[in-house]
């Protein structure tokens, strides 16, 4: 009886082991298998429009702008492009695992900021002979276009732009005793603003909230702050960090300062990225800095401006998915035909700039849809002003739930100590890996 | 359990048995290969799979880029979160093992004591069993979320965080696996229990011991396979544990909660994207947990003997 239970026990304990291993397995991946690489450049000005089936993956924050491309390019072509939405966590991943097993779909979007890594790492195909021969080249947004650019070639397009805006709900600012068609000019004017909202004290209305524990979003919503203020967030080269610089420190001051009165969202403290619009798209917050492509899911009155930096100014973080065709792809010059037909005046005005969002040409900004919605205008104007921070290891350094970004908000914010020094040489150190 | 070993067959029979037992022997080869298919594709494949990346240079994105040892190793034992994951991990796994076996016990003993409510407790201990972790996890965050809980206002008046300190993050999530699986203990133990038979504890009663006395010398001696079964299982699964900490803290707050498996998730797939440094850190978790498991069971054994 002993004996045997015995026995089971070990056998309990190699079950662990064994499922230990499976968990850990499952980060294997099969052999590197390059793609058909000669298809898309001699694919014609718009490719190819055959009848074929092409997969397109893309990230959960951008669903709505995808799913609305992709049922127009698919009502108006042979082609049919057949979308998955991946949840915004599980991307990279995803992503990896199908590259590493030469899996990944014809066409996939990335977020801008990992594209020059991905790139670098050939998971694009080389698209420069087709962008080259697009009559509106020069038109194109650059810093999507530049962080897909590696030697001289350009391997990604602009997908969804998705700018970083400051946004404020027009009745709080009414019921605040502000003046709902100006936007706070600077930090210190929009640090009053969340404390007269807050003020108010109305029964879960908050000044404003940040995703104080989601690096991405902190990078999306605060670096434009830094760029208003005439500072620099990382070197030319991507591998230095200059997030300890004066701009930075007096930005980190007002948000302590911010938090400490407690006119930020509570929740905003342990807000990992999921839910870090949500109260602000239900009305409960005052101001706050807010992607643009959520202008049309925001069901009220809301002013837009571009983020201010400590003494004013404007800018923005030119974010958002630039998206290429896959090193796996065996359908490269149907997949262009896409790619040619999104760049069009057709879909950059009839799909995207008719959901208010922002068009990738410049020189479709002031189209008919823009006109109507002077905010639309306001977001285009600031799109030339912003920047998107290109460095190889973008990734580590700030999104992810670790980063060293991360701990030195953190202890800057909320803790109001810390050696910014320290933090920031640590965020260099990852980004010279 | 004193059957002495038949006397060896005389030489001879051996020879004349010989052809039945190779057919015999290749029946048990037959009969063995189903299983041992499957060990070895679930089981050993996947383990040289990751050994091999453990030894190589081996990005998420760009596959195997050759052989590179012991580099994988000297990083993973060198990154900033290799310490202090160890430690919490630890941590995390003696505040769940003694809670979950201490209520697992309690929890049978009450069952099996009462005989009135018994099938009401047994139920309602064991449903949260019936729910996915990852599901039940997925409630917690709602229910602990300062923004979308019906506890939020309850929450927010008496000014406590659920996720928002280092150990609240911990007690919160320690909550959860203890509501969770503390039904599931709670059956083991009463098996265990009810193999335990009755004329013992009459004995015992007759000779006039106490509850505690029956408890301590009765119940717990005859209990030890069933507390080495559990012991094992709830070490093993406390220091394999992501889940719950992936889906209710992600590491934080401040990266306060970060288990080994989730360092590991971390470095495969969230910024590093090195597979080889994973891959390295996972051949260490399972050389670790093999010692750990082979002490427990000798730890168990040897008290028995």
């Amino acid at each position: 009886m002993k004996r045997r239970s015995g026995g089971r026990t070990v056998l309990r304990s190699l079950a662990g082991v064994l499922a230990a291993t499976l968990i850990l397995s499952s980060a294997a991946c099969g052999d590197d298998d390059q793609g058909d690489q000669g298809g898309v450049a001699e694919a014609g000005p718009t490719g190819v429009d055959d009848g074929s089936e092409l997969t397109l993956w893309t990230r959960a924050p951008l669903e709505k702008q995808a799913k609305l491309l992709v049922e127009a390019y698919n009502a108006g072509h042979q082609n049919k492009v057949k979308l998955t939405v991946v949840p915004n966590d599980d991307y990279v991943a995803k992503v990896g695992a199908a590259a590493g097993s030469g899996g990944l779909p014809d066409l996939f979007a990335a977020d801008i900021v990992y594209v020059p890594n991905w790139v670098n790492q050939g998971l694009f195909q080389d698209l420069s002979s087709n962008i080259d021969g697009l009559g509106f080249k020069d038109t194109i947004n650059k810093g999507h276009l530049s962080a897909g650019t590696r030697d001289g070639k350009a391997h990604v397009l602009p997908f969804v732009l998705d700018l970083s805006m400051l946004f404020w709900n027009k009745q709080l600012f009414k019921d605040a005793g502000l003046d709902p068609e100006k936007a706070p000019a600077n930090l210190a004017e929009y640090a009053a603003a969340a404390k007269a909202v807050q003020a108010t004290k109305k029964p879960g209305v908050y000044g404003t909230a940040a995703g104080l524990n989601c690096g991405g979003c902190l990078v999306f919503t605060w670096f434009p702050s830094i760029w208003a203020g005439g500072g620099e967030v990382l070197s030319e080269d991507g591998t230095e960090a200059k997030l300890a610089d004066e701009t930075a420190q007096k930005m980190y001051g007002t948000w302590a300062d911010l938090w400490k009165s407690g006119a930020v969202l509570p929740a905003s403290a342990g807000e990992t990225g999921p839910t870090w619009t949500a109260a602000f798209t239900e009305g409960k917050v005052g101001l706050m800095f807010y992607p643009a492509t959520l202008l049309s899911s925001t069901p009220f009155d809301v002013g837009v401006a571009g983020i201010p930096g400590p003494d004013g100014g404007a800018s923005t973080f030119v974010g958002g998915d630039g998206i290429g065709v896959s090193k796996d792809s065996k359908k490269a010059a149907q997949a262009w035909n896409f790619l040619s037909w999104m760049m069009s005046e057709e879909a950059q005005v009839e799909v995207l700039a008719k959901n208010k969002d922002v068009v990738s040409r410049s020189d479709l900004a002031n189209n008919k849809y823009a006109a109507q919605d002077p905010r639309l205008v306001t977001i285009n104007e600031v799109a030339g002003k912003g920047d998107t921070p290109v460095a190889l290891n973008f990734q580590q350094a700030f999104n992810a739930p670790s980063s060293p970004w991360l701990t030195l908000v953190r202890n800057q914010v909320l803790d109001g100590d810390g050696d910014l020094q320290k933090d920031n040489s640590e965020i260099t150190a990852v980004l010279k890996q | 359990m004193n059957v002495s070993a038949p006397a060896r067959p005389p030489s001879a029979a051996v020879r004349g048995r010989a052809r039945p037992s190779r057919r015999q022997a290749l029946f048990g080869w037959i009969y063995a290969t189903p299983t041992a298919v499957f060990v070895a594709a679930l089981f050993v494949l996947p383990l040289l799979l990751v050994v091999k990346m453990s030894v190589s240079r081996w990005p998420l994105l760009t596959g195997d880029q050759g052989l590179n040892a012991p580099d994988n190793f000297t990083k993973a034992v060198d990154h900033r979160f290799f310490t202090d994951s160890v430690v919490f991990t630890v941590k995390y796994t003696v505040i769940a093992t003694v809670l979950l076996l201490a209520l697992g016990l309690g929890m049978a003993l009450l069952v099996q004591e009462s005989s009135r409510w018994n099938n009401l407790l047994r139920a309602s201990f064991l449903v949260p069993s019936a729910l996915g972790l990852a599901s039940a996890s997925l409630l917690f965050y709602v229910l602990y979320s300062p923004y979308a809980s019906p506890l939020a206002p309850v929450v927010e008046r008496l000014g406590i965080t659920f996720l928002g300190s280092p150990n609240a993050a911990l007690f919160s999530t320690v909550f959860l696996i203890v509501w969770r699986y503390a039904g599931f203990y709670m059956v083991l133990m009463l098996v265990g229990l009810q193999s335990i038979p009755a004329d013992v504890f009459e004995a015992a009663r007759s000779d006039g011991a106490s509850r505690w006395q029956t408890f301590r010398s009765v119940t717990l001696p005859l209990l030890r396979p069933t507390l080495a079964l559990t012991t094992v299982l709830c070490v093993t699964g406390s220091l394999l544990a992501f889940e719950q900490f992936y889906i209710l803290t992600k590491g934080g707050p401040d990266n306060s909660t970060i288990t080994v498996v989730q360092l590991i998730y971390m470095i495969a797939f969230q910024g590093q994207n090195d597979l080889g440094v994973a891959a390295a850190l996972s051949v260490i978790v399972l050389a670790a947990l093999v010692l750990i498991n082979a002490l427990q069971l000798r730890a168990f054994r040897s008290e028995e003997n």
